[in-house]
């Protein structure tokens, strides 16, 4: 029997490369950082990004079938829980279940599939879930639960549950287990004329920055390592990112160390390394060429500090990355890398 | 053995897969029954029959001769005698058929006459380049361009440097490294004839690090005035502008070639076949191809005569049995598929793949801009946008983003995340834009043409008009004031005015266009 020939054209090798794999190793170095803010926050965070993740497939399937796509090759390729994953761990930990889903739905609904789905959305759609709860919510998303250590109550998996689904943890009061991020205490603390100095006394700071957060922060700072180490992101944006920060915050810090906290704190508060290695990076809607990505960071870096310090907001993240995200095309236009031959730059 | 310092961008690492076969000494491949020679295996103009049905042919004697410049002649691959003269399967991305002389083997394998140019050293390297024309080679490493021309650098281009490309760098193919390993003087002799040829300073043969024992049998056998170096093993390192870069550090402008550079490049297989042609008087009647893949249970490198039908190959080879059936000749990045097991090994043919797995593996999604093909891509262009335009036929802007700097390696399809076939998409917009830039010119010259024959109709109405009004002149001439009391003699009075006015001023504007 002679064989049918096939003749599929070059190149006919494929690499090991897919969005799922991408995605995974995305949630993969979440885990560090998700451990800290265990350990130190409870388990609130877990329950977020289990309750986001379903709401996001949830929404994600639906909108899919609405729009006629294939829903299995859609559904599996992890971006969604993604998108859910990096919404929750951004969210309180104490925030109301519908908090949360409201965001999940929302940034799954409106800011991806409404713009065309994966790959076409132009702004984060967890950052545009996160805006919408601040906006709206606000009363819920500056309540982080207190550190542990800064309560003195162990949090148990119930109590964070019972916060999340009832308002209610299961054995001590509400507001023995909350209070305000440490960004959100130093700014109110310095608008009443209290320096960086006598504000960090507080127990709610650390070494480095928030007591717990910095942790979360170191942990997401080993994750995103491990990203850079296994290609799925590059140096460009959280090195940019960061330095551009530091830079900022150390030229204040000198300039005024009483009303300007020092760049290590703003490195390790807050969102920022969250941020640096796991938001910015969000390849859809970053700037895409090398040169392009330093100029996007940097951006990110700059109206981080000054909505941080000037701003009306604690911390800035959300705002950030999305302004820059408007700019994205522009920056991709004007930040084409040398084609090969083409005469020395 | 350390590698070279200068970089070229982007690359991949692809599995190699060159233990199937790199262990398989070369082989004589038997005689076929019938050899299929095609006319045109190199780029340019077909080669022209010069033997007619039932002529008796010796091993090396001329079949077809050089239809123009860019052309060399083919030679018949054994003794025998030539069966027909016709259209057959060929070796081509298309599928069509194409002329062939089809030989039948008398199984004598005489060699006709054969002249040798030993003295090569000493001889004008004009007589060099007919002597490589003369034996049929061109470029063996895959694109076939005629070796005779590549020595011919013409008036005011200086070579300083000749580049043997031994890189090897698609995954499979091992028939240059067997060749390196097991004639390693006829690659450095042969590199010695064309940097002869071309007058220049320097020789040297690049060989990717992932064949050391091609590297110490050359460097053994290179002697003065041949270097061997040692390239990175990285894909495509053997392309040619990358591996200029790589031993020279010197950037091929885009649009132009090595030579521009004062470069020359030549396969190993290539210069191995000037060497055969001038120190043995052997045109280019047989070559090394591996025949390897998952389809095959015993890969092999074997020295096939010129026209040998794949089939045949593939038969001495142990094909596994298989219901459909990939052939692909050339390399898994590269290489097309054949669409007849029956076209043959042409002179171009350095690799048969069989069954490599070639469809992806999952349907391609959307882009999720990651940017690792232009990470990837060794051209520094960006895939990713040319893709975006290409998709949505916005032509203009893909050649802006340099669609034609793009030598479709497949670099950037192979690492990409989403599946999307980046380079089926190039390819579609390069001739998009090839074809309707064909149509533009076609559309200017119809317009010209047209505008011209407008003009030579007028002129034609304005003379007719005119020896009309002589005619009607000469009579009225009698009668003084006659013509303008005519009405009718008026109006053409006033047309031809304006004809002529026009005339005037169209002949003004041409000229102020042709300055």
């Amino acid at each position: 029997m002679t064989p049918r020939l096939i003749t599929p054209s070059s190149p006919h090798r494929h690499g090991e490369a897919s969005v799922r794999k991408v995605m995974l190793d995305v949630l993969y170095a979440l885990v560090p950082g998700v451990a800290a803010y265990v350990w130190f926050f409870g388990w609130g965070v877990v329950v977020n990004i289990a309750l986001a993740s379903v709401v996001a497939l949830a929404s994600e399937w639906l909108m899919l079938v609405v729009r006629g796509r294939p829903v299995r090759q859609f559904l599996g390729d992890g971006s969604a829980v993604v998108t859910a994953a990096l919404l929750a761990v951004a969210l309180p930990a104490v925030a109301p279940w519908w908090v949360t889903a409201v965001g999940a739905a929302f940034a799954i609904v409106v800011a991806k599939h409404l713009y065309g789905g994966l790959g076409y959305n132009p702004f984060n759609p967890a950052m545009i879930g996160y805006v919408l709860l601040l906006v709206s919510f606000p009363k819920y998303m500056t309540v982080w639960p207190a550190a542990e250590v800064v309560s003195g109550h162990p949090v148990g998996f119930l109590d964070s549950v019972g916060m999340i689904f009832a308002g209610t943890p299961e054995s001590v009061p509400f507001d023995a287990l909350t209070g305000a991020t440490p960004l959100d205490y130093l700014k109110v603390k310095l608008g009443a004329g209290v320096s960086v100095g006598d504000a960090s006394a507080s127990p709610v700071f650390g070494a480095l920055a928030g007591r717990g957060w910095e942790w979360g922060s170191i942990g997401f700072l080993l994750g995103g390592l491990w990203l850079i180490y296994r290609r799925v992101i590059t140096w460009h944006i959280p090195v940019t990112m960061m330095a551009t920060l530091f830079a900022i915050a150390l030229v204040f810090h000198l300039m005024d160390p009483a009303r300007y906290a020092s760049p290590l704190f703003h490195l390790f508060a807050g969102g920022a390394m969250l941020g640096a290695f796991f938001i910015a990076t969000d390849p859809v809607t970053a700037s895409t060429t090398p040169l392009g990505r330093i100029v996007y960071a940097a951006g990110i870096g700059v109206l981080e500090y000054v909505i941080r310090v000037w701003g009306g907001y604690p911390d800035a993240l959300a705002f950030s990355v999305l302004l820059m995200n408007i700019v994205v095309p522009t920056i991709d236009h004007y930040t084409q890398p040398r084609v090969f031959g083409h005469g020395r730059a | 053995m350390s590698p070279k310092p200068f970089a070229i961008p982007g690359g991949i690492h692809p599995p190699g897969f060159k233990e199937l076969s790199n262990g398989e000494p070369i082989a004589p491949a038997p005689l076929p029954e019938l050899l299929v020679l095609p006319l045109q295996q190199h780029i340019g103009v077909p080669a022209e029959p010069v033997v007619r049905v039932g002529d008796r042919v010796l091993k090396g004697q001329v079949v077809a001769k050089p239809g123009g410049y860019v052309s060399v002649p083919v030679h018949a691959s054994t003794s025998g005698r030539v069966v027909a003269i016709e259209e057959r399967p060929v070796p081509h991305p298309s599928g069509l058929r194409a002329a062939c002389v089809v030989v039948e083997p008398d199984g004598e394998d005489a060699w006709g006459e054969r002249v040798p140019l030993p003295d090569w050293q000493s001889v004008e390297p004009s007589r060099l380049r007919s002597a490589v024309r003369d034996a049929g080679i061109v470029g063996l490493g895959g694109a076939g361009f005629p070796t005779f021309i590549k020595l011919s650098p013409g008036p005011g281009k200086v070579v300083d440097t000749v580049i043997v490309n031994g890189a090897e760098c698609e995954p499979y193919i091992t028939s240059d490294d067997r060749l390196m390993r097991e004639r390693p003087e006829e690659v450095v002799a042969g590199a010695r004839i064309v940097r002869h040829a071309v007058q220049a300073r320097r020789c040297v043969i690049g060989v990717e690090d992932n064949k050391p024992e091609a590297y110490e049998a050359l460097r053994r056998a290179a002697g003065e005035g041949v270097e061997v170096e040692v390239v990175p093993t990285l894909y495509p390192t053997g392309g040619e502008k990358q591996l200029v870069r790589i031993l020279t550090g010197r950037e091929v402008p885009s649009g132009k070639l090595p030579l521009d550079v004062g470069v020359v490049v030549q396969n190993v297989a290539t210069v191995a076949a000037v060497y055969r042609a001038l120190e043995r008087g052997e045109p280019l009647v047989s070559r090394v191809v591996t025949v390897t893949g998952p389809g095959v249970g015993h890969p092999r490198n074997l020295e096939v005569a010129i026209g040998t039908p794949v089939a045949h190959l593939l038969s001495q080879c142990d094909p596994r049995p298989a219901r459909a059936r990939a052939l692909v000749m050339g390399g898994p990045m590269m290489g097309f598929a054949l669409h007849d097991d029956a076209a043959p090994v042409v002179k171009t043919s350095n690799c048969v793949l069989v069954d490599v797995p070639t469809v992806p593996a999952e349907p391609a999604l959307p882009c999720i801009r990651c940017g690792s093909c232009s990470r990837a891509c060794p051209m520094s262009l960006l895939p990713q946008q040319m893709y975006w335009y290409a998709r949505a036929k916005d032509f203009d802007r893909a050649r802006e983003y340099n669609l034609f700097d793009c030598i479709e390696c497949g670099c950037c399809a192979y690492v990409c995340p989403s599946h999307i076939p980046l380079v089926q998409y190039f390819r579609f917009a390069k001739s998009e834009i090839v074809s309707l830039d064909r149509d533009r010119q076609r559309a200017d010259l119809a317009k010209s043409r047209h505008a011209r024959r407008v003009e030579r109709l007028e002129a034609e109405k304005r003379e007719r008009e005119e020896r009309l009004q002589q005619k009607k002149k000469a009579p009225a001439g009698a009668a003084p004031g006659a013509v303008s009391e005519d009405p009718k003699g008026a109006a053409t009075q006033a047309a031809v005015e304006r004809a002529r006015a026009k005339q005037a001023a169209k002949a003004e504007s041409d000229t102020e266009a042709g300055s």
